[in-house]
């Protein structure tokens, strides 16, 4: 059945039919054109679907849209700034390599805009951690803690709590 | 998209009762990490929703005037760990709650699904256990409250009636305060796992903290529900720290325990974790109540 | 200028904004989705199907059963094809099977408005099978009486090959020389699968007649051909499109679905119709790489000179040939390759049909399995001679000017030993072997180390050709049209490093085309055998010379003065003495289009036929620290340190190593893919397969060696697959010097390990 209702994405708001039966990823994809927004397994395993609600980062898979009335939600296409240019983290994940398939990547910068959020330092264990919920088999997670690291630092500088 | 027949989102404990008693057939969705992905399996594909998530009733963390804490069954893991009272009171619930799946999972996944999910390999289970949480069970003929080593009826299977809905997990001030904890998740992999063996403990010692006071031993996985291994607890008590305290309660819970041989584990390996872990939970438990411990 | 550079990625900034374009993020939106409808047993027959209930399910547009789809036998893998019937890959599955061989095998398909629609029906498709019991192991299908699984095949022996290097039988030269010493082992290596991010997946549609498949894969041109000879159809009436892609690693060097695909959209008036294959249909019915298992004897010098070898290999190859034995074949021809004996190396191997998931092309090709084998049983001689391990290896491997006697490829080029003195002074190889002696107690730490040699390509097993285009635009940019493909390993970076620097156009000028579509593409056989780029390199430099001749040609013309007298570099027309600018190449190029006396369009595009192959090298150094009665071992440090030759970009080439360390550490501690005795997967899933996340990845650090190899278009060689091979020996050699258990089976995972370690006293 279908039900109407309203979302902020990427800072804009929304209103729109959504199936009942729809994942936030089924809308994300098919009815808003937010491609980043990866399915690689469907089960909140490989984590490629992580968007942010709330300021949250969660599997988009396995979270029902209609849960999502009234939310913000933010995904890869809503970071860059005004005139188009990259945010830091993603300068950052270009310029370390940390980008190879690139089919993880939306879904782990995501993770990094919930980190990097939260303005405080992370020791590289502790990045592990915070971003041990997305697989990826290009990379061995190398490049993508450096510009983890790299991003973490540079904002705890300019705004450390 | 997901094969659901319908699914009334519910907007009060009352609302979700009420729906649920209008439809048999119908289950109980709050986090969705667990019940999204049996219909996707197929396990319950079709079926009704009547979902809590998002009341805020269920949510959050209070502390009683006698000191009980109570949290909210919708509480997300990630929220019970970064919870002050949990963080002052309960570290251990914290930390245990803390490795489960992995971080978006956190953010979804609540303590109450957990529990009620009933399987053995709960990450929050063994540490309430030793916790001695009490849940609160919330139905159409009013509230009762069950403790939660008598709630696991069996693999998958809870004292929990259609039309109840878990409302509280309590923990009196009792059962935390002079206690410390620690919990172990032994798994193959360090993130995104299932326990292999998941050992909680919760000690308090004696006032020259020089022996134990109270054990409380808690396994997941190793039965077909978690466990409390009270013999082993009773075997402790009184007794000095030092190797014949952590031999006593390792060999007592390897005795108490039941796991069994599956493709993930089998009984023997299981076994050696038991007796491994316990120890290694029991000394760093020691040191959080306070206790010295010589490795 | 481009070579050497560590550009980033031409296709980084498109990753992360979401830009790129991945095949379902292409998919049209009135588009069918199909479900494959799979069998319930591993081996069998389909005798009938009740469709009744199914076909009521609202939405369902076409159900397709095995006995109402084409009964054409076809073959699956990305090998080029054979002219020569003798040489071409085993044809053996259809498009829909009613004689089952897998758990999960591909017995009909549903087309409905969407995917709940098609799951549901499914789901209530009753299937009628006969049984027949589930062959599991090598042994099983080998053993007399087995269940026969391709009526061809009545032994279940997909092939056996043998070579002998050398002369002399094995047991006479050890009876004549009672001085050598003789060591035997046996190996066994699991199934894994590769683990792409993004599933296969593919749609296709009917255009003017022809069929237009767009799908996940590193082959797209051997994918039309493969769906050409699956549906019976003339090649050129399918035409394929390769968007970006989410990893292959192996697993989409195979023609999955996209037949399937193709038909299904003929069957239903041309609509789009998706396949995408969920995670769990991924792991088992897909490819995997094979389960192998190795039968070692080494008649060797006591001070570690190899004299004589046997070999004995049995790959389990699953239900379908797929890459079949070309797998085990590669494998034991690398066992002939890294080290070379005085004497005599004996080898067989066999590929076994069973009924478990096919195995098929997965980073590295066998080697990975051979390797295991190889370095754990040199680590063994080792430790029987009281030899350090390096010694022994560096007295034995391969050294340059050496030539396969099976193949002729040739070592042009070898940094092997260099790169052996990088990893040992990385990991403090001497000091730590000698403190980490005589260890007591539950914790302990030790070291190990294993190489690796790797082929460039598969010249002269197969054909090696590839194709590349450049046109010229009126700013004087060009686009760089490949018919290889990027699957996320860098190879558009580095065939626009490598056309900007045979060309002298500037690096931000060259308009790489990421997007293969066969009706246009030139023609390359695709992503494997780290061959692209060396041989598709090739290409694009041919191509690149020539553009660049006929840019000169051009000015010739214009500036009126030989063509050989003038340069292009910086995209500026030069004298080629004195580097004085004569025309910038926009200029040039606006002529070239619009002049009214003389309108030339430049292109070019070159085919370079490989007849050559080449060796690459390299090392894996490992520290672990085992915690004995847990069976849990922590990787403290680890270096891969490689010589794949000239590096095209370091940056990128770092890149790939890390992600191929990963792979071998899961490799060596966890992953396996795990079946009951039915042949029916127990944990093909993210959750149960042990995929290593970041907090079981340590930090990965990577050496490079740089030889110039002349074979090489650069002087570069492979270097795609090797960083997965040398780290399993390397961990479980490291295990074996911290605890003195030799673990001769894949993975040491933790169960494994506390049985060895009690077995061997070290648990009570």
């Amino acid at each position: 059945m279908l039900k109407l209702i309203q979302m902020t994405v990427n800072d804009k708001p929304v209103e729109l039919a959504v199936d009942e039966r729809e994942s936030l990823l089924d809308t994300l994809r098919n009815r808003l054109g937010l491609t980043s927004v990866k399915r690689g397994c469907e089960v909140g395993e490989c984590g490629a679907c992580t968007v942010l609600v709330e300021g949250e980062a969660i599997d988009s898979c396995i979270y029902l849209t209609v849960w999502a009335e009234g939310k913000h939600i933010l995904t890869v296409e809503g970071l860059r700034g005004p005139n188009g240019e990259l945010s830091p983290i993603q300068q950052a994940f270009i310029e370390e390599a940390a980008v190879q398939c690139g089919f993880c990547t939306p879904g782990l910068i995501m993770t990094a805009v919930e980190i990097v959020g939260t303005g405080k330092k992370y020791s590289r264990e502790e990045l592990r951690k915070l971003i041990s919920g997305h697989l990826c088999r290009c990379t061995g997670y190398q490049n993508i803690l450096n510009a983890m690291e790299r991003i973490v630092n540079e904002t705890y500088r300019v705004v450390g709590k | 998209m997901y094969d659901i027949e319908k699914i009334h989102l519910a907007k009060s404990v009352p609302d979700a009762i009420a729906a649920l008693v209008k439809d048999p057939s119908a289950v109980v969705i709050c986090g969705g990490s667990d019940v999204l992905v049996k219909i996707r399996e197929g396990k319950l594909a079709g079926c009704s929703l009547v979902s809590i998530h998002g009341i805020r009733e269920l949510e959050g963390v209070s502390l009683e005037p006698d000191g009980t804490i109570v949290i909210g069954p919708a509480t997300t893991f990630s929220h019970v760990t970064n919870d002050p009272l949990v963080e002052a009171h309960l570290p251990a619930l914290g930390d245990a709650v803390d490795q489960a799946g992995g971080p978006q999972l956190r953010n979804i996944g609540t303590i109450g699904g957990n529990v009620c999910n009933g399987v053995t390999s709960a990450d929050s289970a063994s540490t309430l256990l030793t916790l001695n949480a009490e849940l609160e069970l919330t139905g159409p003929d009013g509230v009762r409250r069950v403790k939660l080593e008598n709630f696991y009826r069996g693999p998958g299977k809870v004292d929990l009636a259609h039309g109840e809905l878990l409302t509280a997990i309590r923990i009196a001030k009792a059962d935390y305060d002079g206690f410390g904890g620690h919990y172990i998740k032994y798994a193959q992999r360090n993130a995104m796992d299932i326990a292999t063996l998941g050992c909680a403990v919760h000690v308090k010692l004696t006032a020259d903290r020089s022996a134990v006071e109270e054990l409380r031993l808690a396994f997941g996985v190793a039965a077909p529900t978690p466990i409390r291994c009270h013999k082993a607890e009773e075997l402790a008590r009184g007794r000095e720290i030092g190797p014949d305290l952590f031999q006593t309660v390792a060999e007592a819970a390897a005795g108490e325990v039941n796991p069994r041989t599956s493709w993930r584990a089998s009984k023997e390996f299981r076994l050696q974790l038991v007796r491994e872990l316990s120890r290694r939970a029991l000394k760093q438990a020691i040191i959080h109540a306070g206790g010295a411990v010589e490795c | 200028m481009g070579i050497g550079k560590s550009i980033t990625r031409v296709d980084a900034y498109e990753k992360v904004t979401g830009g790129a374009k991945y095949t379902d993020d292409l998919r049209p939106a009135n588009c069918l989705v199909a479900k494959v409808v799979r069998s319930t047993i591993a081996n069998g027959l389909v005798k009938s199907f009740d469709l009744s209930e199914a076909e009521k399910v609202p939405g369902v547009v076409k159900i397709v059963t095995c006995f109402d789809s084409p009964q054409i036998q076809y073959p699956t893998p990305g090998h080029p094809w054979s002219v020569e019937p003798a040489h071409q890959d085993v044809a053996d599955r259809m498009l829909l099977n009613r004689r089952v061989r897998i758990y999960g095998d591909d017995i009909a398909a549903v087309v409905a408005e969407d995917e709940v629609a098609a799951s549901r029906a499914a789901r209530l498709i009753r299937v009628e099978y006969e049984e027949y019991p589930a062959v599991t192991t090598v042994e099983q299908a080998l053993a007399p009486g087995a269940p026969v699984i391709h009526e061809e095949r009545p032994d279940n022996l997909l092939a056996h090959s043998r070579f002998t290097i050398g002369e002399g039988d094995f047991d006479e030269i050890v009876k004549a020389d009672p001085s050598l010493r003789v060591f035997e082992g046996e190996y066994d290596t699991q199934a894994v699968q590769h683990c792409h991010i993004e599933v296969p997946v593919s749609y296709a549609y009917m255009e003017k007649g022809r069929v237009v498949v767009v799908s996940s894969t590193q082959i797209p041109h051997i994918v039309r051909r493969v769906c050409g000879q699956a549906l019976g159809i003339p090649w050129g009436k399918i035409r394929v499109i390769k968007p970006y892609i989410g990893g292959g690693f192996g697993n989409k060097q195979e023609v999955l679905y996209e037949p399937l695909n193709a038909f299904l959209t003929m069957q239903v008036g041309g609509r789009p119709v998706k396949i995408e294959l969920s995670r769990e249909e991924t792991f088992s019915c897909t490819r995997t790489r094979h389960a192998i298992k190795f039968k070692l004897k080494t008649a060797v010098r006591p001070d570690g000179r190899l004299v004589a070898r046997k070999f004995e290999a049995w790959s389990n190859q699953g239900g379908y040939a797929s890459h079949g034995h070309a797998i085990v074949a590669n494998a034991s021809n690398a066992y002939r390759h890294l080290y070379q004996d005085e004497k005599v190396l004996d080898a067989d191997a066999y590929t076994v049909y069973t009924n478990l998931p096919s195995g098929g092309a997965m980073r590295g090709y066998g080697i990975p399995q051979v390797d295991f084998a190889m370095e754990a049983h040199m680590d063994d001689i080792a430790r029987g001679l009281g030899l350090d391990p390096v010694e022994l290896r560096e007295k034995n491997c391969m050294k340059p000017g050496y030539v396969d006697p099976g193949t002729g490829i040739t070592c042009y080029s070898s940094g092997l030993l260099a790169c052996i003195e990088k990893g040992k002074a990385h990991i403090h190889w001497d000091e730590k072997r000698a403190a980490y002696r005589g260890q007591t107690g539950p914790v302990r730490r030790g070291v190990g180390m294993a190489l690796f040699s790797y082929k460039t390509g598969v010249y002269p097993i197969s054909l090696e050709t590839a194709s590349a285009r450049l046109i010229l635009n009126q700013d004087g940019s060009a686009q760089l049209q490949m018919g290889a493909t990027e699957i996320g390993q860098g190879a558009d970076t580095v065939f626009t490093q490598m056309a900007a620097e045979t060309t002298g156009i500037r690096l931000e000028d060259i308009h790489i085309v990421t997007v293969q579509d066969t009706d246009v593409a030139p023609f390359d056989t695709g992503a494997y055998a780290s061959r692209q780029t060396y041989v598709s390199g090739m290409a694009v430099k041919k191509t690149a010379e020539k553009f660049k001749a006929r840019i000169l040609d051009y000015a010739a013309y214009l500036k009126k003065r030989p063509a050989d007298t003038m340069d292009l570099r910086d995209s500026a027309v030069v004298d080629a003495h004195t580097g004085e600018k004569l025309v910038e190449l926009a200029d040039l190029a606006m002529e070239a289009f619009y002049s009214l006396d003389r309108s030339v369009h430049i292109t070019a595009e070159e085919t370079y036929h490989c007849k050559d192959n080449t060796f690459s090298f390299g090392c894996c150094f490992a520290e672990v620290e085992v915690d004995i009665p847990l069976g849990k071992v922590k990787v403290l440090d680890i270096i891969n340190v490689h010589d794949s030759g000239v590096l095209i970009n370091p940056q990128l080439a770092e890149a790939q190593v890390h992600g191929g360390m990963s792979m071998g550490l899961g490799y060596a501690l966890g992953e396996q893919l795990r079946f009951d005795d039915r042949g029916r997967p127990l944990n093909g899933n993210l959750l149960d397969y042990k995929l290593p996340t970041a907090r079981d990845t340590p930090e990965l650090n990577v050496g490079f060696v740089e030889t110039i190899d002349p074979s090489g278009p650069y002087g570069n060689k492979s270097l795609g697959e090797p960083p997965a091979i040398p780290p399993a020996p390397a961990i479980r050699n490291a295990v074996l010097d911290a605890t003195g258990v030799a673990v001769d089976s894949l993975p040491l995972n933790p169960q494994k390990l506390v049985e060895q370690f009690t077995a061997a006293g070290l648990i009570q």
